[in-house]
């Protein structure tokens, strides 16, 4: 009796050292809405980094939902370095939202880890010593794509996004490397967005153009849609579909069936990347889900081990973390990483890859690597 | 632009009408008999996708879909019925349209229990999967299907209102409830019939939209509007002015999104404020309103 009393008192004393250690993390990611399945991807990502780390203790987690909605997210971030006084913040994956909240976390001088929200002025004419981002910027997805397009030979496209500011950006920036490269672009339209359903208007619109090639960024239910009725139209043999990643998502290829076949895009992470951390990866994640993990996984996962790299480093509160995020690398298994120090956005590869069949189900075959896409400093000024 | 793109954004825009027309009709003539407005209508529709890629699930085919999806609708419209719309019927506009916007959100999250947050897909049926060539053009030969679905259930239900007796009884019963019931018409329960085929079509509309959109849990809430837009403009309660509605919207909204996006949603608003002004009652009313 006396030995397990002891052995409690130990327990409960290691309990409250180790509360005392803890980091704060507030996670502000959309659980409902449209985007609710990102925010579940991301949030699975994270805890597995730390459960893989067996440091699952170290870190106290108070999550908000964002919805999609600019001021519910700042509502809620709000709260959560007003009210719960959080260490750090994680999470973040409209651009709309982080677009609401940059002020604030950059004026109250929390550190902010974004896991998904790619708008370039975040690390562009907006970044703030105190906003990293482990995810990419949008600019970073499809300017490789326009690059490697160009290279193939291929001389004209059309473009075609929804009409917000991550579609006209991953345009623009398609746009820019594809002509760099020798390309043209025919024309293009932006889709309402959130209110297309139906795409053949467009599809139509891209045949008669007469361009070699269609590039597309389209995510989420969107995706599913647009691919779906790309392949009904039976346009792959005249008008072969390019697009960023997030088109041909694995989280989304599956519903997307036969049609994704043959679809060639450009994305930071696939399952199919071959490097020792990778295979590792993707055979955990596989054991536990079910499914291959996902670009959101990835980004989720990465979150928090940079967030482990920057506490081992000797970082405690607010400031020295995110003094420590930046110019952080470590190894991901989307291969080896950086935090660029002079923006605070991620530097990584970017994989072209083609969406195949392999058995019953469809993988990613990658065509090519480009290699440590870093994105320019774009009018930021950290120092 | 040769004539074949001119023939394949005809085919677009039919194809758009009549997925509307199988949804507003539903709601016009639920409108129109029961003086009651549905807005769950378009939840209906999202369940008739969800059940239907359930259901192609289970029979392992797209036709069992096809069958069971209306069927698991029209259960749910039932028990809504007794539940809520019976209850609620004298209850006037506000409080029908309260309780029935409620709905709509009560359905959404039914929906992302049961199905989850990531949208699914439903496979077209084989023989329905590849394009065909029609007036010179290569158009996906499930598009078709829906063009020909359509003109199919609008025939029928002419057919029906025009030339059989229960058409009879739903005109009278739309004209003057009173006088109906008083004819010996179990209004009642003709009612109850009626609101069943509105629920049996939003399904079909469901499980049909869901190989060419892929299913979402906001899918319901963004076809409510164009719907709704068109049972307004078409008149109330009038299947004539739902088929015309629809045509007009689908095209309406085709055209535009072929010529200027961003000013295709606006268009159909746009038209809308001009019927409601210059001819508040609708493009072809119902006779009984």
């Amino acid at each position: 009796m006396k030995k397990l009393f002891m052995a409690a008192a130990a327990a409960s004393l290691l309990a409250v050292t180790g509360a005392s250690a803890q980091t704060k993390v507030g996670v502000l990611l959309p659980y409902s809405g449209t985007y609710a399945a990102l925010g579940n991807e991301i949030t699975l990502g994270f805890n597995m980094a730390l459960e893989e780390a067996g440091r699952t203790g170290e870190f106290e987690m108070v999550k908000e939902d964002t919805e999609a909605k600019p001021p519910v997210g700042l509502a809620k971030a709000r709260k959560l370095v007003l009210e719960d006084e959080v260490d750090v913040i994680m999470g973040l994956v409209s651009s709309g939202v982080l677009g609401a909240v940059r002020d604030f976390v950059d004026g109250a001088e929390v550190p902010l880890i974004v896991a998904n929200a790619g708008n370039d002025e975040a690390t562009g004419a907006n970044c703030s010593p105190y906003i990293s981002r482990v995810s990419f910027s949008n600019r970073q997805v499809s300017g490789p794509m326009g690059e490697w397009l160009a290279q193939q030979g291929v001389k004209t496209a059309y473009t075609l996004a929804p009409d917000y500011a991550a579609g006209h950006q991953m345009v623009e920036a398609f746009t820019e490397k594809f002509t760099e490269g020798g390309g043209e672009v025919l024309g293009g339209e932006f889709t309402p967005f959130g209110q297309t359903s139906d795409f053949g208007p467009y599809l139509t619109n891209a045949k008669s153009s007469g361009a070699e090639a269609l590039f597309v960024f389209y995510a989420g239910g969107e995706a599913i849609s647009f691919v779906k009725q790309y392949g009904s139209f039976d346009l792959a043999k005249d008008l072969p579909l390019y697009g960023s990643g997030f088109v041909t998502s694995p989280l989304y290829v599956a519903a997307e069936g036969d049609a994704a076949v043959g679809v060639v895009a450009a994305l930071h992470y696939v399952p199919t990347v071959d490097n020792e951390t990778n295979n590792a990866f993707v055979a955990t994640y596989k054991e536990a889900q079910g499914k291959a993990p996902s670009e959101f996984t990835i980004q989720g996962y990465d979150a928090a081990k940079a967030l482990m790299a920057a506490i081992d480093s000797g970082a405690s509160d607010r400031a020295s973390i995110a003094k420590a995020l930046r110019g952080l690398k470590f190894d991901s298994p989307r291969g080896p990483v950086e935090i660029d120090a002079a923006t605070n956005n991620i530097v990584h590869d970017v994989y072209i890859y083609e969406t195949v069949k392999e058995g019953e189900g469809l993988t990613q075959k990658i065509l090519g690597t480009i290699k440590a896409v870093r994105d320019e400093p774009n009018g930021c000024e950290l120092d | 632009m040769d004539a074949g793109f001119w023939v394949l954004q005809f085919l677009n825009a039919l194809q758009y009408s009549m997925l509307l027309f199988l949804l507003s009709i539903g709601l016009t003539v639920i409108f129109g008999l029961l003086h009651f407005v549905n807005l769950a209508h378009g939840a209906l529709y999202m369940m008739g996708a969800y059940l239907g890629i359930s259901a192609a699930a289970l029979t392992g085919s797209f036709w069992g879909a096809f069958i069971l999806a209306p069927l698991g609708v029209t259960v749910i419209g039932a028990i809504l019925y007794f539940t809520l719309i019976d209850r609620l019927r004298g209850a006037g506009p506000m409080n029908q349209v309260l309780v029935t916007f409620g709905l709509i959100f009560v359905f959404l999250d039914l929906a992302r229990i049961g199905w989850g947050d990531v949208a699914l897909g439903l496979s077209a049926p084989e023989g329905l999967s590849g394009t065909s060539n029609l007036l010179g053009v290569a158009y996906p030969t499930y598009r078709l299907f829906i063009i020909a679905l359509g003109a199919i259930v609008m025939a029928a239900l002419w057919l029906m209102l025009s030339r059989t007796q229960i058409g009879a009884m739903i005109r009278a019963s739309v004209e003057n409830g009173d006088m109906a019931a008083a004819m010996g018409i179990n209004v009642g329960r003709l009612f109850f019939a009626v609101f069943c085929v509105g629920c049996a079509l939003a399904g079909l509309a469901g499980v049909v939209a869901a190989p060419v959109f892929s299913a979402t849990t906001g899918m319901g809430i963004s076809i409510l509007i164009p719907t709704l837009i068109v049972v307004v403009i078409g008149g109330l309660g009038s299947l004539q002015g739902a088929i015309v509605g629809s045509l007009i919207i689908g095209f309406i909204e085709t055209v535009g999104a072929a010529f200027l996006p961003s000013f295709a949603a606006v268009a159909s608003y746009l038209l809308l404020a001009a019927v409601l002004v210059l001819r508040p009652q609708g493009l072809i009313p119902a006779r009984g309103s």
